[in-house]
């Protein structure tokens, strides 16, 4: 689509495009290509000098074990929140949508959790589940659950599961809700008049009605689950007990701000750079089909 | 309602009261910790109502910080917050808008390497470029300033595509009508686009200020200065500098603060948040 009708100065669209690109090359394109070039050099321990080595780097990094387990920690911490996050907004706007007429009241308590920092998401939990004072780590040890994240890996990870998982049900409730708001109430009508009940409405109509929104969700849900943790992690855990929760993102910013290793931290984030790349893809690629019932 | 199932919309009633119990739980545990004196929440169980320290808890983090970690008053890092979360509000609208108004309403080469080169922002978060960002701020003498916490974050793809997109739908007569009346591009800009995109600037305006005041690992690398701490990211070090004598009933009360503004603008503002949540995905 093109604007039929259009200003002819020929320097000033430059100027009004400066700010922007300028911002754009200096601290987004310049550093990524810093990543992609660092990525393939090695630097002696001194910091002396460096040596192009191509793709050694990469090769160190997935046969590092470490790296292979970050992966997995990865991929559990983010289809887990991903999953569980759809799946109780879900639950939550299909009961709000079925009670019409108080589902404005329900949303509004629902979705002010969007607005709290991951970190502070992090700090309410760790209230609820610090050892010594956290109210369901009590209640735990009450049936004989002995609730201790600081030492227990696993333990550790459900507990930055649940703080993602929290802050990430607002978000997935309210575009839920707006797709299952704007199927026709002719349709939903005409299903219970063949006698249709609410639970197979639901599961032959508005589901597969809403699959689009479900599915630009699950995208949006695993970027969130992959960058926008951080502060999650880095306030609860520190990535651990023994890199429990030490996720992608999170042993990127160990390794490069703390470890300083330049080459590896560099081909690490160029790893991330291809999952944003991938995702992002995936997201647009899919677009059309979902603007249809969002 | 399409059928009266009185059973039925019991329980969904139910479910949903369940959901904002559990979802409002921690917040309400929170509440009720920053109110209550030191030596009432060092052990489970911790009360589960008011104490009587409130007011003096949230004035002593204000104006002192904790006490045993030395942490610094907590007023000027809100201070701090609230300047990066509008200034990364008005820097992203001011430079997408003008972006937005070049690409749409004028031909010139180059115009979709432009366009492109802002599109790749999307693809590449903070996150994934940490080390080779922090050197450009470094060596642009940014670190521990308001520039270097807020304009290396201000590009952004996702408000310039909402100006593309909605500027597409104003009508070509507007732009003709202008020009005919002799208008220049920049009167027409600030004459009818701007005044026309109030209600997309306010909604983008809630969701930037969300994401500026929630900023954590970006202040983390570039502040080392107490001076341009946000709170944020400050309660992490009062989490990690608490390990050894806790003082609880602070951290509630600065986490409640740090929470507090932006929750208070989506509740508030909530039409204009929903607006912008949705069509910042388009």
């Amino acid at each position: 689509m093109e604007k039929r009708v259009v200003f002819r100065q020929r320097g000033l669209p430059y100027l009004l495009l400066m700010p922007q690109l300028a911002v754009t090359l200096v601290f987004f394109i310049w550093p990524a290509s810093q990543a992609l070039w660092q990525s393939m050099l090695v630097q002696d321990p001194f910091g002396f000098a460096t040596q192009f080595v191509w793709f050694e780097n990469f090769r160190a990094l997935f046969g590092n074990p470490e790296y292979t387990h970050s992966l997995r920690v990865t991929a559990v911490f983010s289809f887990a929140v991903a999953f569980s996050g759809l799946a109780i907004a879900l639950l939550l706007a299909a009961m709000a949508d079925f009670v019409i007429r108080a589902a404005t009241f329900y949303k509004t308590m629902l979705i002010w959790p969007y607005a709290v920092a991951p970190a502070i998401a992090g700090v309410l939990w760790l209230f609820m589940f610090n050892p010594a004072i956290g109210i369901i780590a009590w209640l735990l040890g009450g049936v004989g659950v002995d609730w201790n994240h600081q030492l227990n890996g696993g333990q550790a990870l459900l507990l930055v599961i649940i703080a993602a998982t929290w802050k990430q049900i607002s978000y997935n409730f309210l575009f839920f809700l707006a797709g299952m708001q704007s199927i026709p109430r002719s349709l939903i009508e005409a299903a219970a008049i063949d006698g249709a009940g609410p639970v197979k409405r639901f599961v032959t109509l508005v589901f597969p009605l809403i699959s689009p929104t479900t599915f630009f969700l699950l995208v949006v849900n695993l970027v969130y689950a992959f960058f926008d943790t951080f502060g999650i992690i880095h306030a609860v855990t520190e990535g651990g007990p023994a890199q429990a929760t030490t996720t992608l993102v999170y042993k990127v910013y160990r390794d490069g701000f703390i470890g300083l290793d330049l080459g590896g931290s560099a081909a690490q984030s160029v790893v991330l750079m291809a999952i944003v790349m991938a995702l992002t893809f995936v997201q647009f690629r899919f677009i059309e089909r979902r603007v249809q019932y969002a | 309602m399409v059928e009266n199932r009185p059973v039925l919309t019991f329980l969904a009633h139910a479910l949903l009261v369940l959901g904002i119990l559990v979802m409002a739980l921690p917040i309400w545990i929170v509440l009720v910790t920053s109110s209550q004196a030191p030596q009432d929440v060092l052990t489970a169980p911790i009360p589960m109502w008011f104490g009587d320290r409130l007011v003096e808890n949230y004035l002593a983090v204000l104006g002192h910080g904790l006490t045993r970690s030395s942490s610094g008053p907590v007023a000027p890092m809100m201070l701090n917050s609230l300047i990066m979360a509008v200034s990364i509000a008005m820097g992203k609208i001011a430079i997408s808008i003008l972006s937005a108004f070049a690409i749409v309403y004028f031909r010139f080469p180059g115009r979709m390497l432009a366009f492109w080169t802002i599109f790749v922002t999307l693809m590449l978060p903070v996150e994934v470029r940490i080390l080779p960002t922090f050197e450009v701020v470094a060596n642009l003498g940014m670190l521990n300033s308001y520039a270097g916490l807020t304009i290396p974050l201000i590009a952004s793809a996702t408000a310039t595509f909402l100006f593309r997109q909605f500027f597409m739908t104003v009508p070509d007569e507007l732009a003709e009508a202008a020009r005919v009346d002799g208008a220049g591009p920049m009167r027409f800009f600030f004459d009818i686009l701007l005044p026309l995109s109030r209600t997309n600037i306010a909604a983008l305006f809630v969701i930037l200020f969300i994401y500026g005041w929630n900023q954590y690992l970006w202040p983390l690398l570039v502040t080392t200065d107490e001076r341009y701490y946000t709170i944020v990211m400050a309660i992490q070090r009062m989490l990690t500098a608490a390990d050894a004598e806790p003082e609880w009933h602070f951290i509630a009360a600065v986490a409640m603060l740090a929470m507090l503004p932006p929750v208070l603008v989506v509740l508030l503002m909530q039409r204009w948040f929903v607006k912008g949540l949705v069509e910042t995905e388009k």
